[in-house]
């Protein structure tokens, strides 16, 4: 890992301003050490040598230690503001960048990994803010000046720590070297287990329905007790390395003590020199022994880090910038032979999918599950990128527009709508932010749901609705919309046949253009014609003549 | 507490931190003393064990350091895995009627945080604090040899380290700390639903209003971490002033005070060495604020009213599996959704229920299964009434479909295998074909061994629900309860699909839970119908 990535400057100006501000810092720590030594060298040998006061030397002290708290204190406000404002630019960006990379991209990234990540994940980055990259630049500053006053004082003890000194950060590059991929498996590990989590206690009523659930309890103790023992096992390393670091630094510094010591015995050094070089040796390595003992608790903050970067560097899908989409009240949508595979499955989700939409017609796509209905839908809103074939429009393909254009075109209804924290008008107004009360009434009316209050909170992920009713505030939220072509997917499960029929109505009146997934004989005879999606090859009912007319 | 096996390792942590806090100490003390005493040229000779003792120190502190560390991870890790599977157990208490307030993001986060909390508190708050206080005071006690008055001062510089610093780093963080919890649960909660509902975000072009709802969450998250700041400093600058004038302490009473030039230097210098053990107290101050917020919802997880009260005594699982529901009414946080049902269900019969969605079927299920309390009325089974019954003794007879059952991220065996754990492939292969999935999952490269991915993602809804039919036609109930089972099927396989697992019941209960009733086999007319 390298000591300091240059791409959290670049991502974070935060992280800019910090750097800048400990250097100072760091400069202003390193003069004080020195001063703090001078006078503390000072005052005692005035004192064993002469018998003299300490009064000036100790008033002295107390300035410089004055100073130097209030160093530690400016650094360590600076250090904790720089990171909560890293975190927050980080955070932003992922979410960010993972909506632009869509859905399809992050249905193959895990949600709970992602959600780990923007939270203990970037925590981690704390302690590299707070410790680790002061005491870096500490490391940078302080131990070059104590060597060279030192060397003013005494060579020999200066040229001791000059050659142990390098050897630290030797010693560092091969902990960096060991524990990079260590630290990268713990990160992996921790995604792992907190998906563990996250699918058991999503599944428990599932599991105490089998009577699995009590099991449970044994299952997390071993997986948690794998953690540890391959935590351990990375850890015995990791500190295997900051041990020779640490042996290293306590070493010289007996190694000056006695050295100097010999020396005033044969009286070729002063008392003061040599108590200056006492005082100063341990602080050359401090700095760099810090750097080590911060190193492991900030590589946690880096892996998440590179994690944050992996995914800011995904390059975007190719995207259009067309913004002239035809108006598809009058244009008619073609698919071409749209083969859709989804990553890791061998057989295509969807093979060879022709199909043409004209303006104002109501098409129901029908199909044993699995067929491929779904995909359809999903590669003419450009959810999927088809590894064959052309969504058309007019003349143009589709993926030549912008695609918040293109998709303003469509007013989807997913087979499991995803429901927003919040209330049942402004789910409602997702697509049409600016939809009046009334409008949000009629929509729902519309969408067979009348008796539903829209200032009823939904709950996350709509839990506080029934099934049924989070598909209809779904129909709403379509509804609700001026998109001229409507994309449903299974629009009235869960709705009883009298609502449905009324659903149906509103569709056929609207004279919007329709695309629906249907299974229910009300929708499917509803619809203008009826295309079968799946086994061998989907049939666009104009070509085959397997249509049904109404 | 932790169990007994974890205390040897936590002793030895303790044990060997200080010896590599003392070594620290005793490598500036020895070294002061010997320069100090080499300077007045004396034999060589009667400075060896001076010598010796300088070296030792030198090696000790690097030793026992990494002792100290890998005997504390390894302890706390220990204390962990515990912490983890106890709050597991509750949770299965809670399910499922219990968890329904808590926002699953936020659930996640909390149950990830708070647990993880346990081990920070044993690393960076209980074992640091020991070995800093014993180290200081076993340094305290050589200084009070050497001259009690520059023993005393150290021993206040010592006391203040240890209390007013954390206590002052405790104080400044606690509202800030308290604040972050919540905004971190938020912003938590905020990236989760983001990202599952990524979907119907991008098709509705709300990305930018959904981002900005989330950068508020995330700024109020970042302020309330810049507030936090202030902390840290301080306790760190009082603990530089500490350290430091412990050594001019030394530095003013030594010089006046009739003692020999080497003491003196002791007396300064070793102050300075205290830095090394008590450098972590302030970060430990803080630290323990965060844990202890954490423990605290740890806590209140561990204490939250169950929903579902076991009997104390429970009633042996009759032999009769007659259903007998008399004036039920039941519903959540006092507002009962169903309201005074009887129906009585005879063993092995057909039942359906009907009614609009809302109408409290799967209410009913719940109650069905104990995963519910009646408010009123009760239900029997066999004659005794389920609240006499264990829940797991309940459940071991009466199965359960729901319209959207989970779907763990593990193999379609594993998946199978949860109902019924030893069950041979040839077994599995049978419940698939019955499900009518067979030929599904032989078209896979992988047959039983394909990932189905997260909530069954790699699988379309009917392939999923077919999944959990297979699941539940393998373990032994004697009554399933059908909760919407063919909501997201297409009507000829939902038809299909029901009469097959009519007929797969055989001599079992069938509960129909739907609004739908035509696509039962048998058509009846509905034994009950919901409001």
């Amino acid at each position: 890992m390298k000591p300091l990535d240059p791409r959290l400057l670049r991502r974070a100006k935060a992280a800019r301003g910090f750097l800048v501000g400990s250097v100072l810092i760091g400069v202003a720590t390193g003069l004080l050490i020195i001063v703090q030594a001078v006078l503390l060298a000072h005052g005692i040998t005035q004192v064993v040598l002469h018998g003299a006061a300490v009064g000036q030397v100790a008033w002295l002290l107390a300035a410089v230690l004055l100073a130097r708290a209030v160093l530690v204190w400016v650094q360590e406000v600076v250090a904790q503001r720089a990171a909560a404002a890293v975190k927050s630019t980080l955070r932003r960006q992922v979410l960010e960048h993972s909506l632009k990379l869509g859905p399809a991209w992050l249905s193959g990234e895990r949600s709970s990994a992602l959600t780990t990540l923007l939270t203990k994940g970037l925590d981690d980055l704390d302690p590299y803010f707070a410790r680790y990259l002061p005491q870096l630049v500490l490391a940078a500053t302080v131990p070059a000046g104590v060597v060279g006053w030192m060397a003013t004082g005494d060579l020999i003890a200066a040229g001791t720590v000059a050659v142990t000194l390098p050897l630290i950060p030797v010693f560092m590059a091969l902990v960096g070297w060991a524990t990079q991929a260590h630290s990268r498996r713990r990160q992996h590990a921790l995604a792992v287990l907190a998906h563990h989590f996250s699918d058991v206690v999503a599944g428990l009523p599932t599991l105490k329905l089998f009577g699995r659930a009590k099991g449970q309890v044994t299952a997390v103790r071993e997986v948690t007790d794998r953690h540890r023992v391959a935590s351990m096992k990375s850890l015995r390393l990791a500190f295997l390395s900051s041990f020779v670091l640490e042996l290293l630094a306590s070493i010289s510094v007996a190694l000056v003590a006695v050295g100097v010591g010999l020396r005033l015995i044969d009286g070729k050094l002063g008392l003061e020199t040599a108590l200056l070089v006492l005082i100063l040796a341990p602080e050359a390595y401090l700095p760099l022994r810090q750097v080590g003992a911060h190193f492991h608790a900030s590589a946690d903050g880096v892996a998440a880090s590179e994690e944050v970067f992996r995914v800011l560097e995904t390059p975007l899908p190719q995207r259009g910038e067309r913004t002239d989409v035809p108006d598809l009240r009058v244009t008619p949508l073609h698919l071409h032979d749209v083969t859709v595979l989804y990553p890791g499955r061998d057989e295509p989700a969807l093979e060879g999918c022709d199909l043409d939409l004209w303006p104002g017609e109501v098409v129901a796509l029908a199909g044993p599950s699995g067929a491929g209905k779904s995909t359809v839908l999903a590669a003419v809103l450009g959810f999927v990128v088809p590894e064959r074939g052309v969504v058309v429009a007019g003349a143009s393909a589709a993926d030549e527009f912008a695609p918040e254009r293109w998709r303003a075109q469509f007013a989807w209804v997913p087979q499991r709508p995803g429901l927003r924290t919040g209330t049942i008008a402004d789910n409602i107004r997702l697509g049409r932010p600016a939809a009046t009360d009334t409008q949000v009434l009629r929509a729902l009316a519309q969408a067979g749901a009348s008796e539903l209050d829209p200032a009823q909170q939904v709950g996350e992920g709509g839990q506080l609705l029934s099934g049924g009713q989070r598909r209809r505030v779904a129909l709403a939220r379509a509804l609700v919309t001026e998109a001229p072509v409507l994309l449903l997917d299974e629009p009235t499960a869960g709705l009883d046949a009298e609502a449905e029929a009324a659903v149906v109505a509103h569709l056929r009146a609207s004279g919007r253009t329709v695309l629906l997934v249907a299974h229910r004989p009300a929708l499917l005879a509803a619809a203008d014609r009826v295309v079968t999606v799946g086994s061998p090859k989907s049939l666009d009912a104009a070509l085959t003549g397997s249509v049904v007319v109404r | 507490m932790p169990e007994r096996i974890v205390w040897p390792r936590l002793v030895l942590a303790v044990l060997a931190g200080v010896l590599a806090s003392g070594a620290a100490v005793g490598l500036l003390a020895t070294s002061a003393w010997l320069i100090t005493t080499a300077a007045a040229q004396p034999p060589v000779l009667t400075l060896l064990v001076a010598i010796v003792a300088v070296r030792a120190f030198g090696v000790g502190r690097g030793f026992f350091r990494y002792v100290e560390r890998l005997a504390a991870h390894d302890a706390a890790y220990r204390v962990l895995g515990e912490t983890r599977s106890r709050i597991t157990g509750r949770l299965e208490e809670l399910a499922p009627a219990g968890l329904g307030s808590v926002r699953s993001g936020d659930l996640l986060a909390r149950l990830l945080l708070d647990v993880d909390a346990v081990l920070d508190l044993w690393l960076r708050v209980i074992l640091p604090v020991l070995v800093a206080s014993v180290t200081a005071l076993a340094t305290v006690a050589l200084l009070v040899v050497l001259l009690p008055a520059a023993g005393a001062a150290v021993a206040v510089a010592v006391a203040l380290a240890c209390t007013v610093v954390p206590w002052l780093t405790a104080h400044s963080a606690r509202c800030a700390e308290r604040a972050i919890a919540g905004h971190r649960g938020e912003v938590a909660a905020g990236a989760t639903e983001t990202l599952l509902t990524a979907a119907d975000v991008v098709a509705f072009n709300a990305t930018d209003a959904v981002l900005a709802s989330f950068s508020a969450a995330d700024a109020r998250l970042a302020a309330a971490e810049r507030r936090s700041a202030w902390s840290a400093g301080l306790g760190n600058a009082l603990l530089v002033l500490c350290v430091g004038g412990a050594s001019v302490a030394g530095l003013v009473l030594g010089s006046s005070a009739d003692i020999s030039g080497p003491v003196f230097a002791v007396l300064v210098l070793t102050p300075l060495a205290l830095a090394d053990a008590l450098g972590g107290i302030p970060a430990t101050a803080q630290v323990a604020m965060r844990v202890k917020s954490s423990l605290t919802r740890v806590q209140d997880l561990l204490s939250a009213p169950t929903p579902v009260a076991e009997p104390a005594k429970p009633h042996k699982l009759p032999v009769g599996r007659d259903l007998v529901i008399s004036h039920l009414s039941a519903g959540y946080d006092g507002r009962d959704v169903l309201r005074d049902v009887g129906l009585t269900v005879a063993a092995g019969s057909r039942v359906v229920v009907t009614g609009p969605s809302g109408s409290g079927k799967s209410t009913l299920a719940s109650v069905l299964l104990r995963f519910l309390e009646p408010s009123a009325g009760e239900v029997a089974l066999g004659g005794v009434s389920l609240t006499d019954l264990s829940g797991d003794d309940v459940r071991s007879a009466i199965g359960l479909l729901t319209q959207e059952s989970h779907v763990f991220d593990t193999s379609i065996r594993e998946n199978l295998l949860l109902a019924k754990p030893g069950t041979s492939d040839l077994q599995l292969w049978r419940a698939l074909y019955r499900a009518r999935l067979g030929d599904f999952v032989l078209s896979l490269p992988n047959g039983l061994g394909t990932m189905v991915g997260e909530h069954g993602a790699r699988l379309s809804g009917g392939e999923r629900q077919r999944l959990a039919f297979a699941r539940l036609l393998l373990a032994d109930h004697d009554v399933l309860v059908l909760d919407e089972p063919t909501e997201h099927l297409d009507e000829e396989t939902g038809r299909a699909l029901l009469a097959d697992l009519f007929a797969a019941a055989g001599s079992r209960t069938v509960v129909l839970l739907t609004h739908r009733p035509e696509l039962a086999p048998h058509t009846t007319q509905p034994a009950l119908v919901l409001p």
